[in-house]
């Protein structure tokens, strides 16, 4: 029992590092406009990267999330807020899921 | 005052991420149930890592009795790439974060409320970003628990089918801005790419999903640094 507050201490405490050490460490602005150039880029390519392909098997059946994700693209494309997007989506996926 | 308004936008932008991540941990909650893990374990889980996928990873080691430092190898991998989030933001964060904030509100950031920071037009207060964090925290927690109270209460397939609510939002934050930006577009598809790619051949050869999204981050991001580096004024 004891050594499952073990695994959630180091779960905790690496995870916590990882995101305090570069913040508290670089606080200075950087000048290099390549690593500018860089740090401007990265959020785009973390999330494209995070969202194809697992968002084709975010539901139980392809066709729901091929069609949630098409939706979503629709609307994120028309400049809608996230929430919008978001549960446009599920019901759209929820709706195939309900006849499949 | 500057900061109370400050803080009530921070609130009002973490609404939807709060909303976002309530069916996530909520799938958490009933993952955690499947594996005998306490519903207490599992709400602490939540709140002290607030974080997706690397809690998805972790939980089944706390059952298989895995080596601790496999534990935290797990995680640094998989969650390596808020290091690049952290990077990035300490360029985004105005002049008031002293290092005790630095080390206090970082705890904060995760995919989504980096998303909604970075996204801000002007430099990112103090009292913003805990406002943005404090709904995701309890939505976080709050899901977990309600995912290990209800599970199995709610119907199978509309559980599948918020599994679509966290990319929903992905989509929603970085779309608009490939419109406008043709680089950012090329970036997104490159990553999106390469992301492919490498998610089919982790069927056969494991990478790991944490390592896929660092090699695609550099490269993409990598490549059009080097081409197309940002003009100084559209980046302040």
């Amino acid at each position: 029992m004891n050594k499952i507050y073990i695994y959630m201490i180091i779960m905790a405490l690496v995870t916590y590092l990882i995101r305090m050490l570069p913040i508290t460490i670089f606080q200075k602005e950087i000048h290099n406009i390549y690593i500018k150039s860089f740090l401007y880029y990265v959020p785009y390519a973390v999330l494209g990267a995070m969202t194809f392909p697992a968002i084709f098997n975010s539901t139980t059946h392809f066709a729901s999330s091929i069609a949630g994700c098409i939706v979503a693209l629709y609307l994120a494309y028309k400049e809608k807020g996230l929430i919008t997007v978001a549960v446009v989506a599920c019901i759209v996926a929820y709706i195939i899921e309900l006849f499949i | 005052m500057k900061s109370i308004e400050n803080l009530k936008n921070g609130l009002k932008d973490g609404i939807p991420i709060a909303l976002g991540y309530f069916p996530v941990s909520f799938t958490f909650g009933i993952m955690a149930v499947s594996l005998n893990i306490p519903t207490h374990i599992a709400v602490l889980v939540s709140l002290t890592n607030l974080t997706s996928a690397g809690q998805f990873a972790g939980l089944p080691l706390f059952v298989v009795d895995g080596a601790y430092i496999e534990m935290a190898l797990t995680q640094l991998i998989i969650n390596l790439r808020y290091a690049l989030m952290s990077l990035s933001l300490s360029q985004k964060v105005d002049k008031n974060w002293k290092t005790l904030d630095r080390m206090i509100l970082s705890f904060g950031i995760t995919d989504e409320i980096f998303a909604v920071s970075s996204n801000q037009k002007q430099k990112v207060s103090r009292a913003y970003f805990l406002g943005l964090m404090i709904l995701p925290i309890i939505g976080w927690t709050s899901g977990t628990f309600a995912g290990c109270v209800a599970s199995g209460l709610l119907p199978y397939k509309l559980q599948n089918a918020l599994g679509l609510a966290i990319y929903g939002m992905f989509l929603a934050i970085i779309i608009p801005v490939a419109k406008k930006d043709n680089n950012v577009k090329i970036v997104i598809l490159i990553a999106v790419i390469i992301s492919i790619i490498l998610n089919y051949i982790n069927q056969y050869i494991t990478i790991g999903s944490g390592f896929i999204i660092i090699i695609c981050t550099m490269i993409s991001a990598g490549i059009m640094a080097y081409l197309k580096p940002i003009k100084e004024e559209n980046h302040e």
